[in-house]
């Protein structure tokens, strides 16, 4: 396996001092799925950030594709990796045709390109062209957006996609919908993909690995099964945080 | 007022309130030129957004009659009357255009600017496709008031020879005749109410519904 993006040593410190990630090393092999888990404020998202140079670390270095990110022009780089956030920060401007088509359009393709490939990636997330492709994001519901989101992440066809508790503010059960629709999708294209979640259940489901991050320090960085059975107190009491209801109504079950 | 009174008078309103919009035009012109780019600096460059907003905002406290008497003195400004009417409203329409570009583009969803830097648009993509045509409503609404301001504003012009509706006004207060007075205000006030009306309708015409 061919790594995708290397973390070598990264550290980041905010100007007022204050340690938000401590010598990361971390390595993603091409083509799978990575879950940073972690409380808020752990340093995840910092994390995840550094990898399209949105965020340049104190020290260390992040390389995709064995090329350091700190070395090249941050617009190619970040044209060529596909980034999905909770709020999803569609344009209200643009129809969601053209929201899946910005990045294919800054590349300079033809508008009939363009569109055949919103329309194809329309189709892959779920979405029926012909009646979405129109439409203005204020007039999706907060699942639909979410998938016009992951859309226009992979209109170019990048080989890496970054996504930020990309399901975090949706009901459980279109959250599951999209855990299955990604899933499928994911399986099918072999991107690599680091996903930022601070649910366990998705990171169980959907990660070949999973790493812990706690207060800026990577705790822990294994399979899905060796999660589970991990004994370092963090990771345990990460899991024991999780099903708590289920436990409960199986305790107070007479 | 009688038709003899339009009829003596007529030509001469329209020629003023031609003079009028040339006066007022040519200052939102100048004052959008010069706001519009500085408001987009100022969301560059946040920690000189109150000493340069402050600076706008002293221009605009200055009595009007006070501001065309300092220009007057001036070399080259001086000479014309209209260049020193169009400079004063230009000081005066700066304000608001620079405080709405300022906040319209401020206010832009934080998450909207971060995926769009996030997704490779350089900072000249990142105006012109989204943070301008998210703001226009809001640069268009202080344009609103800046001429509302600068068509009410021009009328004092007169004091110092510009011309303008102005003149009217200050002759029939001169003369004691209201029919003049209002030969001065009427066209004036229904400048201010169409320029209001058009950028107003424009305005909600570029509104674009977040959510």
């Amino acid at each position: 396996m061919k790594a995708a993006i290397q973390f070598r040593e990264v550290s980041f410190a905010t100007e007022q001092g204050r340690l938000l990630l401590g010598k990361i090393s971390l390595t993603v092999e091409e083509g799978t799925t990575t879950a940073v888990l972690g409380r808020s404020g752990s340093g995840k998202t910092t994390l995840l950030r550094t990898v399209n140079r949105m965020v340049r670390p104190t020290s260390g270095e992040v390389l995709v594709d064995g090329t350091s990110v700190g070395a090249g022009d941050p617009i190619v780089l970040r044209r060529g990796i596909g980034y999905v956030i909770q709020e999803t920060g569609l344009f209200p401007h643009f129809t969601v045709e053209r929201n899946v088509g910005l990045v294919p359009e800054l590349l300079g393709w033809t508008e009939a390109d363009r569109v055949r490939r919103s329309h194809e990636l329309l189709a892959a997330v779920g979405l029926d062209a012909a009646s979405f492709g129109r439409r203005f994001p204020h007039q999706l519901s907060g699942g639909q957006r979410q998938r016009v989101g992951l859309a226009r992440a992979l209109a170019a066809d990048p080989k890496t996609l970054l996504m930020d508790e990309p399901f975090g503010a949706l009901d459980p059960l279109t959250r599951a919908e999209m855990q299955d629709m990604l899933r499928e999708l994911m399986g099918r294209m072999r991107k690599t993909v680091l996903l930022v979640t601070h649910d366990l259940d998705e990171a169980l489901y959907l990660a070949d690995r999973i790493v812990l991050l706690s207060e800026g320090r990577l705790i822990a960085d294994h399979s899905p099964a060796e999660f589970m059975q991990s004994r370092e107190p963090e990771v345990e009491s990460y899991i024991r945080a999780f099903h708590r209801g289920e436990r409960g109504a199986a305790a107070r079950q007479p | 007022m009688s038709a003899g009174f339009l009829s003596q008078y007529g030509g001469e309103i329209a020629e003023l309130t031609m003079e009028h919009l040339w006066l007022t035009g040519a200052a939102m012109l100048f004052a959008t030129g010069i706001a519009v780019p500085v408001g987009i600096w100022l969301t560059r460059s946040p920690k000189w957004a109150r000493p340069v907003m402050g600076v706008a905002n002293i221009l605009q406290t200055v009595p009007s009659l006070a501001m065309f008497g300092f220009l007057l003195p001036l070399p080259w400004l001086g000479e014309r009357a209209a260049r020193i009417a169009i400079v004063a409203l230009t000081a005066y329409a700066l304000l608001p255009i620079l405080r709405n570009t300022f906040a319209g583009i401020q206010g832009i969803d934080r998450s909207v600017i971060e995926v769009a830097t996030a997704l490779g648009l350089t900072d000249w993509q990142l105006l012109y496709k989204v943070e301008l045509p998210l703001a226009a409503s809001f640069i268009l609404a202080g344009l609103r008031t800046a001429t509302v301001t600068c068509v009410g504003i021009a009328t004092i012009a007169a004091a110092v020879g510009a011309g303008g509706l102005g003149e009217l006004i200050f002759r029939g207060v001169a003369s004691v005749d209201n029919r003049l007075v209002l030969a001065g205000a009427i066209p004036a006030a229904l400048l201010a109410l169409a320029a209001d009306g058009a950028l107003g309708l424009l305005e909600r015409r570029l509104k674009v519904k977040q959510e």
